[in-house]
């Protein structure tokens, strides 16, 4: 029923996926590592956060480009002073959203 | 007897403390990734059932492959017939960001076995990542917690895809703003995450060459070159205020 090239392409997703997922999980996890790597981690998650948000927010369209006011970026805004506020993830998502739909809204006219 | 009764304490303790009432926990703090997932699963669904596939094939790539970027990708790839070799090279590029999160989660899952961790493993995605390195940070977190967010997510992404497959074009778009659910959910957990001047110039320096990056090269290579980057700049700006530090409270 499921076509065998098919087959062949999802385990090669699988595989190149799950690997890079297992390799430092399954090593770092049973080592003592050294301090300045454990302090050079710690950076590591606010990093990826803003390297996800950042571009999300202020680039767009094909061939890409810096969009600095969109409806995206302009309900950041809010979003990030709610969250700043109440420190609550449900509550900045659900606030977050509305803001997103209202400023496109808007912004569409 | 006291064996048993010992034996019938453990049993209970594990119920209690490490499982069901863990994986409880887990299932609450996975609820904001799930109803981020359901749309854009469907949203996939949707696109996979233009490009020829069965709702039982995307099901199939959601359980295997659990990424979601990706799988767009590989969908829009599949449609444009490309090469099996270079949809897969695709995604592996797609994917390696997820070393990072592997290696910075590792310092919380200490003394694991070697089976949960490849279990564990398999569940690690931007949005996991970040909502269990914050509830590990903030302490009161085990591993239990850790993979029932995992799984939730993935049971999550994995019927939402398929529903999609099945006819999720009659959802509106758009709707409620959800299409910004992950966006807001990823500000938040950068807020979370930040505790000190030095998080914030990271997220600064990281966000700007992501920008940057994202501007000059196609793909998503950007997230982990800002990464690296901008963790390694933090990194060197703590340290020289350290060592300025020391010299200045030296006698």
């Amino acid at each position: 029923m499921v076509h065998p090239d098919y087959l062949l392409i999802v385990a090669g997703m699988a595989l190149v996926t799950y690997v890079p997922r297992w390799l430092p999980l399954f090593f770092l996890a049973q080592q003592r590592l050294p301090r300045w790597f454990v302090e050079w981690l710690d950076l590591i998650p606010v990093a990826i956060l803003s390297a996800l948000i950042f571009p999300d927010l202020f680039v767009r369209g094909d061939p890409r480009q810096l969009v600095l006011l969109q409806p995206k970026s302009l309900a950041a805004v809010p979003t990030l002073l709610f969250a700043l506020k109440t420190r609550s993830l449900g509550g900045t998502i659900l606030v977050g959203m509305l803001l997103y739909w209202v400023t496109s809204k808007w912004w569409m006219g | 007897m006291s064996d048993e009764k010992r034996s019938v304490d453990q049993c209970q303790g594990v119920m209690r403390g490490t499982g069901f009432a863990s994986f409880r926990d887990g299932i609450r703090s996975a609820f904001p990734i799930c109803m981020a997932y359901f749309p854009l699963g469907m949203a996939l669904g949707v696109l996979a059932q233009k490009a020829g596939l069965l709702p039982l094939e995307i099901g199939l790539m959601s359980v295997l492959v659990f990424a979601g970027s990706s799988q767009f990708v590989a969908v829009s790839m599949i449609s444009g017939g490309a090469e099996p070799l270079s949809i897969v090279l695709t995604t592996f590029m797609i994917n390696l960001r997820h070393v990072l999160m592997s290696s910075s989660l590792s310092v919380f899952l200490k003394g694991t076995s070697p089976a949960f961790l490849s279990l564990f493993a398999y569940g690690v995605t931007d949005e996991s990542f970040a909502i269990n390195i914050m509830r590990f940070r903030k302490g009161n977190w085990d591993r239990w917690n850790a993979l029932a967010v995992n799984q939730c997510s993935n049971a999550a992404w994995v019927v939402s895809t398929i529903i999609g497959g099945y006819g999720g074009q009659f959802i509106p778009v758009g709707f409620m703003g959800i299409d910004y659910a992950l966006s807001a959910m990823f500000i938040s957990l950068l807020v979370l995450q930040i505790r000190g001047a030095i998080y914030v110039l990271t997220a600064l320096l990281s966000g700007a060459v992501a920008i940057g990056v994202c501007l000059l090269i196609p793909g998503n290579g950007y997230v982990i070159i800002a990464s690296l980057l901008g963790a390694t700049a933090g990194f060197a700006l703590l340290k020289a205020h350290q060592r300025k530090e020391a010299r200045h409270g030296a006698p």
